[in-house]
């Protein structure tokens, strides 16, 4: 089978594989996701330990904060695209990423409401 | 190669019509494997998933025992977490320098990376050990339970990163810039980059989320 380590076939790329560029402009693809990562994080760390901004902001900010910073590792460090020729990859993070939100998400929810609904513990002693 | 592009030519034309679009064949190893090491790791960060929500769930329970905010200390978290970052680069660099076949590049490029993760897991190891120490293991309450699940299981995965990353040098040592080899290579790389994001989520949910509430 083709086992050169560089055929490319021109219809896929294997993910974290980036399309056919001189080493320099590899590099500065690094440099430029560390560089955004380093200021996402302190911002980060800032965000977290400031008075400056209203409080009660401070989790979504955070939050909205790591997403940006995956999408950052994503397009930087793993070179997953839009192009075509990465279609296969984009496909299997979404199933990966509707699972995760489906966990994450359907944990809390769900144990939220359980722990609205539930009497507090003393309340349920009593009634045994 | 060529017998597998011939062979894929006339199943997409057995007529010889000379209207097909191209069939180039099957993909590359490189690509098969590297696919299917996405797939792996995307069903372990399904599976790191599981535990944030288990983090999420748990992390007000401390069974009157010492909350998030009480201890964590930020500058350590900081000091990881641009330990992994510049680890990231440092990994990507010897992804290049092996794509290019530079022996000295790759190995510093591997080395630092190396490096910069046994600070992490040392930093990391450190502060297990003081909570412990403190009387603040994972028995002490559901939230420490999920604490330390969730940030060990990284810290393990980081560790198990560690070897594989010896384990490439030594290959590249031993058997020069195989195919197989850089196949291998590309699947580490993609590893470690995955582990950053992961830790993303654990210094943002955990540390700093942790703290501020």
């Amino acid at each position: 089978m083709s086992d050169q380590s560089h055929a490319r076939s021109d219809h896929d790329l294997a993910p974290g594989e980036e399309e056919q560029h001189s080493v320099g402009t590899r590099i500065l693809g690094y440099v430029v996701g560390l560089v955004l990562a380093l200021l996402l994080t302190a911002t980060s760390f800032f965000i977290a330990g400031t008075d400056l901004v209203w409080q009660p902001s401070i989790p979504v900010a955070l939050i909205v904060l790591a997403i940006a910073q995956m999408g950052v590792h994503l397009v930087f460090f793993l070179h997953i695209t839009t192009g075509p020729d990465n279609t296969n990859n984009v496909l299997a993070l979404a199933f990966g990423l509707l699972v995760v939100f489906l966990v994450v998400g359907g944990t809390v929810w769900i144990m939220a409401h359980l722990n609205a609904n539930m009497p507090p513990m003393d309340q349920i002693m009593r009634m045994q | 190669m060529a017998m597998t592009a011939t062979a894929g030519h006339a199943h997409a034309d057995p007529h010889h019509i000379g209207l097909v679009i191209e069939h180039p064949g099957p993909a590359s190893k490189r690509i098969v494997t590297a696919y299917g090491f996405w797939v792996f790791l995307l069903s372990d960060i399904v599976m790191f998933s599981c535990f944030f929500a288990a983090y999420a769930v748990l992390s007000g329970q401390t069974a009157g025992g010492p909350k998030g905010s009480e201890l964590f200390e930020q500058r350590n978290v900081a000091i990881e977490t641009v330990c992994l970052l510049l680890s990231s680069f440092t990994c990507g660099m010897a992804s290049i320098a092996a794509d290019v076949r530079n022996r000295f590049w790759f190995y510093l490029g591997m080395a630092v990376t190396c490096l910069l993760g046994l600070i992490f897991l040392a930093i990391e190891f450190r502060e297990f050990a003081d909570l412990v120490a403190r009387g603040y293991g994972p028995s002490r309450s559901a939230f420490l339970t999920a604490f330390f699940s969730l940030v060990g299981c990284h810290g393990l995965h980081v560790s198990a990163g560690v070897l594989w990353l010896l384990t490439m040098m030594a290959q590249v040592f031993a058997k020069g810039f195989r195919a197989d080899v850089l196949r291998r290579m590309m699947c580490f790389a993609l590893f470690w980059h995955a582990l950053d994001i992961v830790w993303v989520g654990v210094f943002s949910v955990v540390y700093l989320l942790g703290s501020a509430a």
